[in-house]
């Protein structure tokens, strides 16, 4: 028997290094701008910030490393003030999205073989809709003379209206909202794949079904689960689109302290360090999960 | 083996007065308008060794799993120890299953996987700890404790899932094609540790099969199944001797078939004019059969015997040796009889090297005794 020819070395390591290429291109280059522009001192001109690189003489490059942001950052309390309340944000929202998103995926996966594509596409619905648009469309929903309140007063269970935009309640509303496709997608990946004899199997050796579910179809999505958690947590932390529309004055977020520092303070090097430490306190996360994901696959 | 098990146990169905520990009766299953399992009726005994036998998509899973609690029969009732059963669910029945997967808790050690249903049970830690050693040395996987499931060979999984299915020493284990996934070797093996595990512990076993090898070597009754029905219930050497139909001899084992009609009965002995044969043959039956019915005479290659020239013999015909099969312990001939049927017989190869063998193209006379065939009507 003659067995297909492997393709030769060198061009299986370029078929492996294009991904290496585009992540070097698109996340590794971007990250060193904004490390150097972080590292540089902010001024009145265009761009608004002064190189680091001063200038070349005699052989020499002459650096002008500044860790004031850096240092701005650990002082000034609202820093870190919105870095906890990011954190508070981001994970409660992850905890909302899975405690709703576990339900749904469980459900499509257990529908009739014909209904989960139709289900799946109810999930997947909202993202032909620009998600400004939706975020636009809850402002309709929950302000005072908007479609929650109209309804309840004429239902005549309320007499004045509640306040519900611009609250934190506003903003988790928005969160939950937009990135529950996120959660349901990758629990529905792993649910659809577990193996319903191992519930047979259990039932058959005297499980009861709440009881299977806890210690067999639940350990077994574990990966699902903190998949979707890091596809929540991690863009909930950098969100600055829904506290900014949704939310009221008080919340704080670092995504939004970003936006404001590049676009309305424009002090570029500040945002930049806000960004590397939300890169660097996101990077922990995700090195978990790797860790996860390789003891699972041990244990597939 | 089969002698052993058949004296020991055969008693209780054979009597007919011990309450059987299954009854299935009149169970009928239907997918949309397939008929999975079409209106079984059979009564498995304390301590037997049950086999369901039968080809692909006969309704062997199906009848299992509905013993098991996993498919409830569109109509019919089962009972265990005389209790009706139909309605409960899997984890309420005193039945254990080792399924045709293996079916292992992926996330779980070996020892967990095992102490699995005696946890459910509420059993206390030590006891249970003892229970899983003792289960883990029953079919001699200790040292592999500790590991998950994906780090054991395909024969070590199995005995894990063995293991675990008689870790709650239910009173009856069903087996979904437990050695389908063996090799040859290493399931010959294991059939007989798995009839070893059932004599010393006394577990009802209800295995599905469809290796005739392996059902008969095992079983010490064989429900053989077509079409989603039962077709013959019996001893492996019952049905091996005795099939009841055609479907039934076929299946079993090769078998020469011989289709003719009655022309009398002498004694106990039917004359059959066989055209096939171009000779008239003798079966010994009593039953009552009147002359010009159809009949079919069934016979074993084994049971022919090749006759010295001159000799006379019973069902005696003549045919030109057309192909052989050298096996080793036997030879099979394909004889040709003049009207160009068939016949299948076999020698066993007593001399290394036989004086005169038999060759191909030579011209040979058989017989076989009317008491070592049968005669069947369906
Ligand atoms: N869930 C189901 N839905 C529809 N038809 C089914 C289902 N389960 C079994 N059947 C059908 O019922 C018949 C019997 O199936 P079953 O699995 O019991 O066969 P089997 O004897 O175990 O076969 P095998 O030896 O191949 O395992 C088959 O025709 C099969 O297609
Ligand atoms: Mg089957």
């Amino acid at each position: 028997m003659k067995w297909p020819a492997l393709p030769r070395p060198e061009g299986r390591q370029f078929i492996i290094g294009i991904p290496w290429f585009w992540l070097a291109l698109f996340f590794l280059l971007p990250f060193l701008f904004v490390l150097k522009l972080s590292l540089s001192e902010s001024t009145l001109a265009q761009p608004p910030y002064l190189d680091i690189v001063r200038e070349f003489k005699d052989g020499l490059v002459v650096l002008a490393i500044n860790l004031g942001n850096y240092e701005l950052l650990l002082e000034d309390s609202l820093y870190v003030k919105a870095l906890i309340s990011s954190l508070e944000i981001a994970a409660f929202s992850t905890l909302l999205t899975l405690l709703l998103g576990y339900p749904m995926a469980y459900a499509i996966a257990r529908a009739p073989r014909h209904w989960r594509l139709p289900l799946m596409m109810l999930i997947i619905l909202p993202f032909w809709t620009s998600f400004l648009i939706r975020v636009y469309a809850w402002i309709g929903i929950l302000k005072n003379n908007g479609l929650i309140n109209q309804t309840l007063m004429a239902l005549g269970l309320i007499d004045s209206p509640l306040e519900m935009l611009h609250t934190p309640f506003a903003v988790y509303v928005g969160i939950v909202y937009s990135y529950l496709p996120f959660m349901v997608l990758p629990l529905y990946a792993t649910l659809i794949r577990l193996d319903m004899t191992l519930l047979e199997a259990a039932a058959d050796l005297g499980c009861r079904p709440w009881k299977q579910f806890l210690t067999i179809t639940l350990p077994l999505s574990l990966p699902g689960v903190l998949a979707g958690a890091m596809l929540v947590f991690i863009p909930v932390m950098g969100e600055f689109v829904i506290p900014d529309l949704l939310g009221g004055p008080n919340t704080l977020m670092l995504g939004k302290l970003m936006w404001t520092e590049f676009f309305s303070n424009k002090d570029w090097p500040l945002a930049s360090a806000l960004a590397a430490v939300l890169l660097v306190v996101l990077i922990i996360p995700f090195m978990l999960l790797r860790h996860f994901e390789r003891r699972s696959e041990e244990a597939q | 083996m089969n002698q052993a098990r058949n004296t020991a146990s055969d008693a209780s169905w054979q009597a007919g007065s011990a309450e059987p520990a299954i009854r299935i009766e009149n169970v009928t299953k239907t997918f949309g308008k397939t008929y999975a399992v079409d209106d079984v009726s059979l009564d498995i005994y304390p301590g037997e060794f049950f086999s369901l036998l039968g080809p692909s998509g006969c309704g062997k899973t199906t009848l299992l799993r509905m013993l098991a609690g996993f498919e409830t029969p569109s109509s019919g009732r089962i009972l265990i120890d005389g209790k009706d059963v139909t309605q409960v669910a899997p984890y309420e029945r005193p039945i254990n299953m080792m399924f045709q997967s293996y079916a292992l808790f992926p996330h779980m050690t070996v020892a967990d996987n095992i102490a699995f249903g005696l946890k459910q049970e509420g059993m206390p830690r030590s006891e249970r700890d003892k229970r899983v050693q003792e289960m883990m040395e029953l079919v001699q996987i200790v040292p592999f404790a500790e590991r998950k499931p994906h780090q054991l060979s395909g024969g070590q999984r199995q005995r894990v899932a063995l293991a675990r299915a008689l870790a709650k020493h239910p009173r009856i284990l069903l087996l979904d094609e437990p050695l389908g996934a063996l090799d040859k070797k290493l399931r010959e093996k294991t059939q007989f540790e798995l009839v070893n595990i059932q004599e010393r512990l006394g577990i009802t076993f209800i295995i599905v099969t469809h290796d005739q090898e392996e059902a008969m070597t095992m079983s010490s009754r064989i429900a053989l199944m077509r079409d989603g029905r039962v077709e013959q219930v019996d001893p492996p050497r019952r049905l091996y001797e005795f099939p009841i139909s055609r479907y039934a001899a076929n299946f079993i084992g090769s078998v020469n078939l011989f289709e003719g009609v009655v022309i009398e009965q002498q004694g106990d002995e039917v004359l059959l004019q066989c055209d096939e044969a171009g000779a008239v043959l003798r079966v010994r039956d009593s039953r009552k059969m009147a002359s010009g019915m159809p009949l079919c005479l069934a016979v074993r290659p084994e049971k022919i015997r090749l006759l010295a020239p001159g000799e006379e013999g019973p069902n005696q015909l003549t045919g030109v040796i057309r192909e052989i099969a050298y096996l080793g312990d036997v030879s099979i001939y394909h004889l040709e009889l003049p009207g160009g049927k068939r016949v299948q017989f076999t020698q066993s190869n007593v001399q290394a090297l036989a004086e005169q063998p038999l060759t191909w193209d030579q011209t040979v006379t058989i017989s076989w005794r009317p008491d070592s065939c049968g005669a069947l009507s369906e």
